[in-house]
């Protein structure tokens, strides 16, 4: 085994080069501290954010807390309603969320999943209040007239089985509390008054649960005050009435007996869900497991898969059109090629939306190509050519816009190829064309390389131009995404099809770099 | 109205212009012997580079004609002219293997992949790189890129190989080197090689003749012995090797002797090379070591001179004088060990004889 070497002072000689290095390296690093930060703002944390939104989904569980623990013991595949003690919740959870208005955003979330969901929220939001609740409030009452008052209320939460014992209760009571605070500010204080009938309800079904061991515990309960509430209340109990909240719901809203309904509540009620991911491809979790949407409600896979192909073919045209420019930018004596290279430059200085209005004016039935064909008497008057609000559109617009990625590129690998490669090949006998496709062809393909990488990425996400000029057919998947993010407001979607497209690129990079390998991209 | 006289390569009243309003070349008339090696010698923007590209096929000339194996050429593309080429910076194409690079003109003459392999393993164990045909050109020492690149010029048996400053990327040792090699394998394989350069060492090492180009002119085409012994005026002496020059006017004129008073009055004999009538001004060229340092016995010249300056160069000493008004005087002077004592100031005699310094066209 080698010795270590060491330093005169006998110091490991790679610990010494480290510290000498370090200082170096923290000066470097608060050069780029700037930048970094600056990316790790608006580069980083919104694509981590967008990650999460694609699968976030605790408004459910956050609105209808105590629903979605009820719901947790119903048998979403079989054939019944939930039980009483659901609608019961339902209707706590409901009269919380009607007073702080949330639950027409929660009605417009699961309408995402299941349609028409969202106005049976907002009309029953409407009703809650008219619900009848005294039903157990009146039968606690009846045995005990101290379950009336606040105190109760309070003996019972200081008991040691609360919450543990009491999951329904205890949610209930939170509401309440929540309730009071919005209702009369938020100094209001909740132990001092009797909470609503809801809150009985849910110590009615809380009740039914309990063990003879935790009925004694809490008879026996060293706070006179609590086992005298508790003294026969297990006996009388039994006869209480089971509750009317799902007749009364049915009665507000057919939908509340329909078991589509309730399976999507179910379904949702986690915080992380795939259900944005399965709409991105046309497909929906059913009680039958996923399966594809209605042929009529496909649209994204199209979508994707057009966004591919016409950004591939964008890729392809920008090849055929760049590379003969570019050779002329490398190969022309400098005066005249700097005069080209700011015609290429033009379009970057112009507007895209500028540019793109151009396409328009150029494109369209009675635009300027159509008209010149037609005095040329290549189209017919009422034949002119679609050539615009088209995937034909979109990819002439697409190609210009992006043809300088493809050129500059190009162009600098180009420059850097010696004209005496060409000269060598012809020398030994090579005819212009053997020599292009032998000689410099192959060298210039990291600068077809860099620049397909370039304008396919750029293409894939492209969002402006085939908005303008892409009409129905034209479109990409970036202006769904920018649909749902301005106009439906549905961001998980948005999110989950922006993870999508950024998997997708990631996924081409990697074979990208397999097939051709990235150190063969040249920029420069 | 080609005529047959057996050049290999015949540049018959060839005219280049660029601009259209001025020659890069102007009126060569050159005729090289098959097997020959002749090297175009020159300072950069003189003409010799063009006239390679004008041979290769690369640049057309603007007027004249060019012969190969007397057959007119001008209309002819560099791929079907079967020159071999070897460029300034090698041209090997860095996508393709040593081996690859070497069968590209194989492969186009369509020869059988093992007719391919045998002769590109012939010509890289030539260049004695047998070991390296898998490599890329960039994995290669300068040197064996260097080689590389001969052997690809050689491989497809042309009869001409031009050269375009095949060495200049090199460091001088190796430079050397490849000097003798490259002059071995002309004279193994017997072909025609045509040899751009700026360095006349390298001209006169290799070549058999050597043109010296300027200003679009071949100034002299003679061997190298020739040119450094007998310059015909004085841009070759310039050019070639070390050189004094001394101004004056001519005084009279003997057969091909000629008597020359310089500026501060001393006269010279030298041999009349390039002089006009007498009373014309005349510069007057002396090779270095041609100096008699404090001569023993009489000469031809003798002349005073003051030290200026005292260079070591191990086998002799360079010693800078002022010598009738030429401030830039060199003398060689043969270390011969017996310590002679130079200092800067001191005034010697320097003689040589009429025949060593030659009459030449006047130049400032």
């Amino acid at each position: 085994m080698a010795t270590e070497l060491t330093t005169h002072d006998g110091q490991p000689l790679h610990k010494s080069l480290a510290k000498a290095l370090r200082r170096e390296k923290l000066r470097a690093l608060v050069l780029i501290a700037p930048l970094l930060v600056f990316v790790l703002l608006t580069f980083v944390s919104p694509i981590l954010d967008m990650l999460f939104r694609s699968v976030e989904n605790s408004i459910v569980a956050d609105t209808l807390p105590d629903t979605t623990r009820a719901l947790q013991s119903w048998d979403p595949l079989g054939d019944e309603l939930p039980s009483e003690e659901v609608y019961a919740s339902l209707a706590n959870d409901m009269m919380l969320a009607q007073e702080v208005k949330i639950h027409t955003r929660l009605g417009s979330r699961l309408n995402y999943d299941q349609p028409g969901i969202a106005s049976m929220f907002r009309k029953s939001g409407r009703r809650i209040k008219r619900l009848d609740a005294e039903i157990h409030l009146d039968a606690f009452t009846n045995v005990n007239a101290a379950w009336a008052t606040p105190a109760s209320w309070t003996a019972l939460r200081k008991h040691s089985l609360w919450p543990e014992a009491f999951p329904s209760s205890s949610i209930a009571w939170n509401n309440w509390a929540k309730f009071v605070k919005s209702d009369e500010g938020d100094d209001a204080d909740p132990t001092a008054t009797s909470p609503y009938g809801f809150t009985y309800s849910a110590l009615h079904h809380d009740l039914k649960k309990l063990s003879s061991e935790q009925w004694n515990k809490l008879s026996s309960s060293d706070n006179s005050e609590l086992s005298a509430l508790f003294n026969g209340l297990q006996e009388a109990s039994v006869s209480f009435p089971d509750g009317n909240y799902k007749e009364q719901f049915l009665d507000m809203h057919d939908g509340w007996g329909e078991l589509d309904n309730w399976q999507t509540i179910h379904r949702l009620s986690p915080k992380v869900v795939d259900s944005y991911y399965w709409a991105s491809v046309d497909r929906e979790r059913t009680s039958d497991g996923v399966v594809q949407k209605p042929e009529n409600e496909r649209i994204y896979v199209t979508l994707f898969i057009r966004t591919l192909l016409m950004s591939l073919l964008i890729t392809f045209s920008c090849i055929l059109l760049g590379y003969p420019i570019a050779y002329l930018l490398a190969t022309l004596p400098t005066r005249t090629s700097n005069l080209l290279m700011i015609l290429v430059l033009l379009p970057f200085w112009t507007s895209l939306l500028v540019r793109t209005s151009a396409w328009k004016v150029l494109l369209q039935q009675q635009g300027v190509i159509n008209n010149i064909l037609v005095w040329l008497g290549l189209v017919g008057d009422d034949n002119r050519l679609a050539l615009i609000n088209n995937m034909t559109g979109t990819i002439i617009t697409m190609t210009h816009i992006l043809l300088p990625f493809m050129i500059l590129p190009l162009f600098s690998v180009m420059k850097t190829i010696s004209p005496s490669y060409v000269r060598a090949a012809k020398s030994m006998g090579a005819t212009d064309w053997y020599a292009f496709r032998r000689i410099y062809f192959p060298n210039t393909i990291p600068g077809i390389g860099a620049g397909s990488i370039l304008v396919f990425i750029l293409s894939i996400g492209y969002y402006i131009t085939p908005e303008l000029v892409g009409g129905t057919k034209g479109v990409f998947i970036s202006n769904r995404i920018a649909y749902h993010i301005s106009s439906s407001l549905n961001w998980g979607l948005a999110a989950a099809l922006g993870s999508i497209l950024l998997v997708a690129v990631l996924i081409l990079y990697w074979a990208y770099d397999r097939i051709v390998g990235i150190d063969n991209v040249k920029l420069g | 109205m080609s005529t047959n006289n057996g050049a290999a390569v015949r540049f018959e009243k060839v005219q280049k212009s660029y601009d259209g309003k001025n020659l890069v070349v102007k009126d060569l008339n050159l005729d090289i012997a098959p097997g020959e090696f002749l090297t175009m010698l020159g300072p950069s923007g003189s003409g010799k580079t063009t006239c390679l590209m004008m041979l290769a096929g690369f640049e057309p000339a603007t007027h004249g004609e060019i012969f190969l194996n007397n057959e007119p050429i001008n209309n002819v593309p560099p791929y079907k002219r079967g020159i071999g080429m070897v460029f300034q910076n090698y041209a090997l194409f860095p996508h393709m293997t040593v081996a690859e690079n070497l069968a590209f003109p194989l492969q186009i003459r369509k020869l059988s992949k093992s007719d391919r392999d045998a002769k590109v393993k012939k010509a890289l164990d030539m260049v004695e790189l047998g070991e390296f045909g898998n490599r890329r050109p960039i994995q290669l020492s300068g040197g064996q890129q260097q080689r590389v690149a001969v052997a690809r010029a050689l491989v497809f048996d042309p009869d001409l190989v031009l050269m375009d400053e095949p060495l200049g990327a090199l460091d001088k040792q190796l430079r050397e080197q490849m000097q003798y090699e490259i002059k071995h394998i002309h004279e193994n394989l017997g072909i025609t090689v045509v040899y751009v350069t700026h360095d006349q060492s390298e001209a006169l090492t290799m070549s058999d003749r050597v043109a010296v180009f300027e200003d679009g002119v071949i100034q002299q085409l003679s061997g190298p012995d020739e040119l450094y012994e007998n310059p015909q005026n004085s841009f070759v002496a310039q050019f070639i090797g070390e050189n004094n020059k001394l101004s004056g006017t001519v005084t009279s004129i003997d057969n091909n002797h000629c008597q020359v008073k310089l500026a501060d009055g001393t006269t010279l004999s030298a041999e009349a090379v390039n002089i006009g009538a007498i009373g014309d001004q005349t510069t007057v060229s002396l090779r270095p070591e041609r100096i008699e340092f404090d001569p023993t016995e009489s000469m031809d010249n003798l002349i005073k001179g003051t030290i200026k300056e005292v260079i070591y160069h191990g086998d002799h000493l360079r010693v800078v004088m002022s010598v009738a008004g030429n401030d830039e005087f060199i003398v060689k002077v043969r270390n011969r060990g017996d310590q002679r004592v130079l200092e800067n100031g001191q005034v010697h005699t320097l003689g040589w004889a009429s025949i060593d310094c030659k009459a030449l066209d006047f130049t400032a």
